[in-house]
């Protein structure tokens, strides 16, 4: 039964911490084997509840959760053998070397990766008998996420891996995760940043409020939930009445972000010239203009009003 | 190196341990500083001589007299105000006011003062012609075993057995709990109990070095011997130890913060410091309080140790205090496992 399961599955899944904080509220996803997947969401939106139900280091308060096809109170100790993961932040043992604390965990494992394999992997060999206190951010996450390696895990959990660190530290780490996934392992990753897992994640779930509110590949959802592209522009003088720009062609949406206003659109092309010619005829000085593509930010904007980072 | 995840756990441990030099300190330097302190301040000395006060006048100089002849009691003559001054504050522990009766001046509640009545009484009466009526002679005992160092010895090694046990295991549980360590841990295939074995393990590896490193230097400095049998001896340091880490891991197993744990730590250990028998019998205390100071570990501890070390005991002596101890270990590592949370 379990081999072709689904890699997570899970229904209605519920976790209410005392006296009445519901951080995961009615939860249901589905994740494939292989690949990359994302739970994109602000903080606070119930990810790392999720992710530690799925861990099995959390019991839910109700709802259904299969893992590989197992449950966690029957074949606990199977996944975790199975499983590798890392928590938002992981403070190891400050005075083990890098290779000691890799050796150590690799000790809990019957089978996986050989230490060496996991420093080259995670870009670490030059630290290899560095002390964990003086490692760097970034080196430090990415001996976190060699600890979740050394198993070589079917399926991988990083909460949030790349929160906080240097850009140079942040691609070694999609390095490491594209990897992975081009090896056909499974990895599910949370994060708040939106460039991340369009650029990472094959499929997302957007999570606000305990709840997915959207489920797709980046693009897809975009498509869905947020139009093509986006106009950003600035006009002098009073703005424009919204009916008269949601007039224009091609536009689906008019949105008011501090400062301007953005025009939602599924045809660019259409949409910047009938803007121009607007401007020209009310004779107004167009104070600034630029289009970009629409990103997964537009689709959680769209989707509940606010921002990722808020 | 073995591939075992116990082995590594407890390499783990005790690289940790070895490089923090805090804790080497706590475990090796400092009861062998404290007991050459203590010993040093504490050796024997000759005993002090009684002081007193003859308040002058007829008779005090026949009286100074008596007195200095035995060479217990160093006199003064002095003025009888002054006299009286000096017994006050305790500079003096008698006055003796010369005179048919003469008269002793003192407080009988202070033990110097009872001694100095004796002293000067027998000196005087000497002088005046007393004999003894039963012939005597004193025999002085010297040897080791009796002398404070051989009863503070036992003590610190008990002290230290505590002190190692409760903060080597519920301090550093609750330091890996607070930096989610354990819970990072448990996500793994690790045997949680090999995890928990892996602190007592080190516990006694650490003991394996403390007590010789603490034995042999009292021993170096001070003559201090087991004189009952080694292995009885070495039995008791190891259960100990291990009622020690059972608490320790007790204290442990539910605690969040480093805060929290070494308060409760202080706690536990701070009334046994006091009460435990570890630089003063616990014979001081009232006679109702000492069965229940000898339910505490540390006491049952610090008796068996000192009845092996100092008195020979064998087995059958220290029965109640084993009792005590293994009565302590079973039921501090039951409700420790039972409470233990890991995240």
């Amino acid at each position: 039964m379990s081999d072709d399961a689904p890699a997570i599955r899970c229904r209605n899944l519920v976790k209410v911490y005392p006296p009445a904080v519901r951080a995961v509220d009615g939860l249901d996803l589905e994740v494939e084997r292989g690949g990359c997947f994302g739970l994109l969401g602000p903080n606070g939106a119930g990810k790392t509840t999720t992710l530690e139900i799925l861990e099995g280091l959390l019991e839910p308060t109700s709802g259904e959760v299969e893992v590989l096809g197992r449950h966690w109170n029957r074949a606990g100790h199977e996944l975790r053998a199975r499983l590798g993961i890392t928590l938002q932040q992981t403070h190891l043992d400050d005075r083990l070397t890098v290779r000691e604390i890799l050796a150590l965990f690799r000790s809990f494992y019957r089978s996986g990766r050989g230490v060496d394999e996991v420093l080259e992997m995670t870009a670490l060999q030059e630290k290899r008998d560095t002390w964990f206190e003086r490692l760097s951010g970034g080196q430090k996450q990415r001996l976190a996420v060699g600890c979740a390696l050394v198993g070589d895990p079917e399926l991988l959990f990083l909460d949030e891996p790349t929160t906080g660190l240097d850009p140079q530290s942040r691609r070694q780490l999609w390095e490491v995760m594209t990897h992975l996934r081009e090896r056909g392992r499974t990895v599910v990753v949370t994060t708040h940043y939106m460039d991340e897992a369009e650029k990472l994640c094959d499929r997302v779930a957007v999570v606000d409020r305990g709840r997915v509110l959207a489920l797709g590949t980046p693009r897809e959802l975009i498509a869905q939930h947020a139009g093509r592209d986006v106009v950003e522009f600035e006009l002098s003088g009073t703005p424009p009445p919204d009916s008269e720009l949601r007039g224009l062609p091609g536009v689906v949406q008019v949105r008011e972000p501090a400062g301007g206003r953005e025009l939602v659109t599924d045809r660019v092309h259409e949409t910047v010239p009938a803007l121009l010619a607007l401007a020209v005829a009310a004779g107004r000085t167009l104070e600034r203009l630029a289009t970009r593509s629409a990103t997964l930010e537009d689709v959680f904007v769209n989707l509940t009003g606010r921002h990722l980072r808020d | 190196m073995t591939d075992s995840s116990l082995a590594h756990l407890v390499l783990a441990r005790l690289r940790l341990y070895w490089r923090e030099p805090g804790t080497l300190f706590w475990g090796f330097g400092f009861p062998v500083l404290l007991s050459l302190a203590l010993g040093v301040a504490f050796r024997n000395r000759p005993p002090d001589p009684v002081i007193a006060a003859v308040e002058a006048g007829p008779g005090a100089e026949r009286v100074l007299a008596a007195l200095s002849a035995g060479g217990e009691v160093r006199a003064r003559e002095t003025p009888s105000d002054e006299a009286q001054r000096a017994l006050r504050s305790g500079r003096v522990a008698l006055v003796v006011r010369p005179g048919d009766p003469a008269l002793y001046l003192y407080d009988p509640t202070r033990p110097e003062g009872r001694l100095a009545r004796r002293v000067v009484d027998d000196a005087l009466q000497r002088a005046s012609g007393r004999r003894d009526a039963l012939a005597v002679s004193d025999v002085h005992v010297e040897e080791p075993g009796a002398r404070y160092i051989d009863f503070l010895v036992p003590g610190l090694l008990g002290l230290n057995l505590m002190g190692a046990g409760l903060w080597g295991l519920g301090y550093a549980i609750v330091e890996n709990r607070s930096r989610r360590l354990l819970k990072r841990l448990v996500a793994t295939p690790m045997r949680r109990g090999e995890y928990l074995l892996s602190f007592m393990v080190t516990r006694l590896v650490f003991m394996a070095v403390e007590v010789p490193v603490l034995m042999g230097f009292a021993r170096a400095a001070f003559g201090v011997t087991v004189r009952g049998s080694m292995p009885l001896f070495l039995g008791l340091c190891t259960l100990g130890a291990t009622a020690f880490s059972g608490l320790g891991l007790l204290l442990g197993s539910r605690t969040r913060n480093t805060t929290t744990i070494s308060g409760l730590i202080n706690a536990v250990s701070m009334p046994m410091f006091v009460c435990s028998g570890v630089f003063f019998s616990i014979a001081n205390f009232p006679e109702w309080l000492q069965p229940w100071l000898r339910l505490l570990p540390l006491t049952a501890l610090n008796d068996a140790l000192r009845a092996v070390m100092n008195e020979g005991a064998g087995l059958a002596a220290v029965a109640v205090p084993l009792v005590v101890l293994a009565s302590v270990a079973a039921l501090a590592f039951a409700a420790a496992l039972k409470l233990f949370r890991w995240s």
